[in-house]
């Protein structure tokens, strides 16, 4: 077998290699696309659902999706990006911040149906919060955590060195050099780990399976400690829990939660390109 | 200012990077409104010994300082020495030109700020004055919201002199200011040198002798952590006490 022969071989698998990733992507997408674009309307988008849930719109599931979204990332963030802080700018080496960052590690590969368990026995249970969207907040809040740590980590490690020499030369305090010369600058890096962690609090469904997500709910939640419905539990009742609900209905829900979840990570890509071409230094 | 005119004085100071020491008794006394240059091959402890002026050694784990250190006849080291006012005493230009990712303008008011030395209306005012101390009004006084960044290296490390000069310092440490420049560059700088020492202490740690040679008024030779011989440059360059000394200047080693 010639050289050339053989090359042509070997770019050709790698070339379907690569196709099949990408393959069931298009896939999924023009599936869900094709059967639930359909459903897709202002009605669908802003109205309650009518007729035990098989017609009218899924407004309350995106507006609770929307409402535990902001709720986690309220909670996830100021606490991500000051343990981040710390790590980076306060702690040595040693065993407590290895411990720490141990922990973070393995947060992150937890199961989300043991961060359900976990807010079902903290937040529902012991600090009697009820299924609610406090809870189901806070437990997709420490879900996401560790993105948050570990890309505002990362962002703050990523400011140069002699910020903060040239800071403290100056005179600042650490608190004032971290605070005007440093956070600044990882400010684009923390934003994008955040907007990330919103996707994959957006989009998760056993955290809040039992910590606040409603099957049907006729109205609107009026506080946090409300149950709200919400777009993956809907998506999810909907297409196995109640018969008889039309197909482009469930395509479209989940034509919905994609394409939200896909935005939110579109601008952290966006966000993030923009931050390396601003850098310079 | 302080007893007859001495800026700094160092009495049998020690320096340790945890078990190795990296300055050895070391007794100066640089004179205020003058410029005084560190010499001496790599890893001689001058650059060391700038940054115990300001305490940036402090910023390393594990070091530690024995003997005194006085500026403006304050000891630096004593338990409550205040830090942040030493360093605003105390400016610092680096060897690289390291201004903020900021505008010209906001590089300048950067000290200002953390102090709170001023109030906001007097900012461009000062700005003025620091950019025309360093001969760059005329150059970015319409380009003072432009971005630092975009500078020339020279001007870049102009403004990283500019930008001490609102904390009203009584000394400045400068860490080979020009080993980032060209020649021209590091003449303009020099120059700049002889301007601000009416005005503040200089203290420049060199790589160059020529530059120690042209730009200070004192110098001081280190080898291995010691202060070697320390006097007027015009008698350091020309007759040496020490034979070290003389090797060094004359290039024999180093």
């Amino acid at each position: 077998m010639s050289a050339r022969l053989a090359q042509k071989i070997a770019f050709t698998i790698l070339l379907l290699a690569t196709l099949l990733v990408v393959l069931p992507v298009i896939f999924i997408l023009g599936i869900i696309v094709a059967k639930g674009a359909s459903a897709i309307s202002w009605e669908f988008l802003f109205s309650m659902p009518r007729d035990g849930m098989t017609a009218g719109g899924i407004f309350p599931a995106v507006l609770g999706t929307l409402y535990l979204v902001l709720g986690a990332v309220l909670f996830a963030v100021p606490l991500g990006v000051l343990a981040a802080v710390y790590l980076v700018e306060y702690s040595s080496d040693n065993w407590f911040s290895r411990l720490v960052k141990l922990a973070i590690v393995n947060l992150a590969g937890v199961p989300s149906v043991v961060y359900g368990l976990f807010g079902l026995g903290i937040f529902v249970t012991f600090f009697r919060f009820g299924a609610s969207i406090l809870s189901g907040s806070l437990t997709l809040g420490i879900m996401i955590l560790p993105v948050i740590i570990t890309s505002a980590r990362e962002a703050l490690e990523s400011v140069p060195r002699h910020f903060r020499t040239v800071s403290l030369s100056l005179g600042a305090s650490r608190w004032q050099t971290i605070r005007h010369s440093v956070l600044p600058h990882a400010l684009p890096g923390i934003l994008t780990g955040m907007i990330l962690g919103l996707g994959r609090a957006a989009g998760e469904t056993a955290p809040i399976l039992f910590t606040v997500a409603a099957f049907y709910l006729p109205r609107l939640p009026q506080s946090v400690f409300d149950q709200t419905m919400a777009l993956p539990y809907h998506l999810y009742v909907i297409s196995t829990q109640v018969p008889g609900i039309a197909e482009n209905v469930r395509y479209g829900t989940a034509l919905v939660l994609l394409t939200l979840v896909l935005l939110l990570n579109l601008a952290a890509i966006v966000l993030r390109s923009r931050f390396r071409r601003k850098k310079k230094w | 200012m302080s007893m007859s005119g001495i800026a700094i004085a160092t009495q049998r100071l020690d320096l340790f990077y945890g078990d190795f020491q990296a300055l050895t008794a070391v007794d100066l006394q640089v004179p205020e409104r003058e410029v005084t240059a560190l010499i001496g091959p790599s890893g001689c402890g001058k650059s060391t010994l700038l940054r115990v002026f300001n305490r940036m050694n402090d910023l390393i784990d594990g070091v530690r300082v024995s003997g005194q250190v006085l500026i403006g006849g304050k000891d630096i080291y004593a338990v409550d020495a205040d830090l942040l006012r030493l360093r605003e005493k105390v400016g610092m230009v680096f060897q690289r030109p390291n201004p903020f990712p900021l505008s010209v303008f906001e590089n300048i008011t950067f000290g200002l700020a953390v102090h709170q030395l001023a109030p906001r209306r007097e900012y461009d005012m000062i700005v003025e004055k620091a950019l025309r101390s360093v001969l760059l009004w005329d150059d970015l006084k319409d380009k003072l919201q432009r971005s630092a960044l975009g500078l020339s290296l020279e001007q870049q490390q102009r403004l990283c002199i500019a930008r001490v000069l609102p904390l009203k310092p009584q000394v400045l440490l400068m860490d080979e200011p020009c080993s980032a420049l060209d020649p021209i560059a590091t003449l303009h700088i020099e120059e700049l040198m002889q301007k601000l020492k009416q005005e503040y202490t200089i203290v420049i740690v060199t790589h160059n002798m020529q530059q120690a040679a042209r730009a200070s008024d004192r110098t001081g030779f280190m080898y291995l952590g010691k202060l070697v011989e320390f006097g007027l440059t015009a008698k350091i360059f020309t007759q040496p006490a020490q034979e070290l000394t003389e090797n060094y200047i004359s290039g024999r080693f180093g």
